[in-house]
């Protein structure tokens, strides 16, 4: 157990892990997996406003998923201290690619040239903590899911909306890594 | 509910654990640079597909005895789908990270995103705002 701490989980076992919350929730309590909705739980509980789309009973519908959510980040915190930490071994390429865009520390698990603190006074760290985060919040609202509640539960459950939401997921994603965050640097 | 928490905690360590949470790894995914990506994804939807189908064909129960059913999504005319989810796919890319990574990366040393977390609660109130005005 103590040398799974310190190993980069594989693919095939991370991902059959993760596909097995979708059976797993709904038998635990009829709840489908699906990460976002807690945005808008979140919404509904602190800032509902007078917007129709927040005004339910968050604790009824979402309370199951809210405390999900504080698992997950509890989750993190355990993880990053289960086992020693290493660098991300991601392939050459990659590298290559990234530090031909400006990034050259590849230490942790995100490049700090984007994601601390002081970086948020520059544009790049702006962007894509600030502006990504939006564009994450209002997307993931406006889809109904993110890669959780429409790459799994979604396409698990053979949606066509999901596999529509899936294919934007990828279009947006490929814009944003060819042609915004070249931009950026 | 703490089943939930529990249930949340395992998440929260596969992703990180697995490192699905980099946004190193999503670079490499959109770039093509590593199989990594798609063999998490593609390895969970199959496990979760084959329990769908398993856990309807045996119309199972869930453990408060209610027959498990999934609500199917509204189609409408698509282009919520098709609008919010490229939209969110130009944030993934960005901040590297779904909703679900963005917690679990406040907690996995990255608090720089709990910015993420309320630029995204801030998009996710913003829609419900507009939410009559778009078309879905």
């Amino acid at each position: 157990m103590a040398s799974w701490g310190a190993t980069l989980w594989p693919w095939y076992v991370a991902g059959p892990i993760i596909g097995l919350f979708v059976p797993t929730l709904l038998i635990v309590g009829n709840k489908l997996f699906g990460f976002s909705s807690n945005l808008r739980h979140l919404c509904a509980a602190l800032v509902p406003g007078r917007i129709e789309s927040f005004r339910y009973d968050w604790r009824k519908r979402g309370l199951w998923n809210l405390m999900f959510m504080a698992g997950t980040l509890i989750g993190g915190f355990i993880a990053l201290r289960w086992g020693t930490p290493h660098d991300v071994a991601i392939s050459a390429q990659t590298r290559v690619s990234l530090a031909k865009l400006g990034i050259h520390d590849f230490a942790g698990i995100a490049p700090r040239e984007l994601f601390a603190w002081h970086a948020l006074l520059t544009l790049r760290g702006f962007v894509c903590v600030v502006v990504g985060g939006f564009l994450v919040g209002f997307g993931t609202a406006y889809a109904g899911g993110c890669t959780s509640g429409h790459a799994i539960s979604g396409l698990a459950d053979f949606q066509l909306s999901s596999l529509i939401a899936v294919i934007g997921f990828f279009a947006g994603g490929l814009v944003a890594t060819y042609f915004i965050l070249p931009l950026l640097f | 509910m703490l089943v939930y928490l529990l249930l949340g905690i395992v998440f929260g360590v596969v992703l990180t654990k697995s490192e699905v949470l980099s946004w190193f790894r999503i670079q490499e995914m959109f770039r093509f640079q590593s199989f990594r990506m798609y063999g998490i994804i593609g390895s969970a939807v199959g496990t979760a597909a084959v329990s769908v189908a398993i856990i309807k064909r045996l119309r199972l129960k869930s453990a408060s005895g209610e027959v498990i059913s999934i609500p199917p999504k509204q189609l409408g005319t698509g282009i919520r789908y098709a609008a919010g989810g490229t939209i969110f796919g130009l944030g993934w890319a960005l901040t590297g990270a779904c909703p679900g990574p963005l917690f679990a990366l406040i907690g996995a040393g990255v608090p720089v995103m709990i910015v993420a977390v309320l630029s995204a609660l801030l998009g996710t109130w913003i829609y419900g705002w507009l939410r009559p005005r778009l078309p879905h």
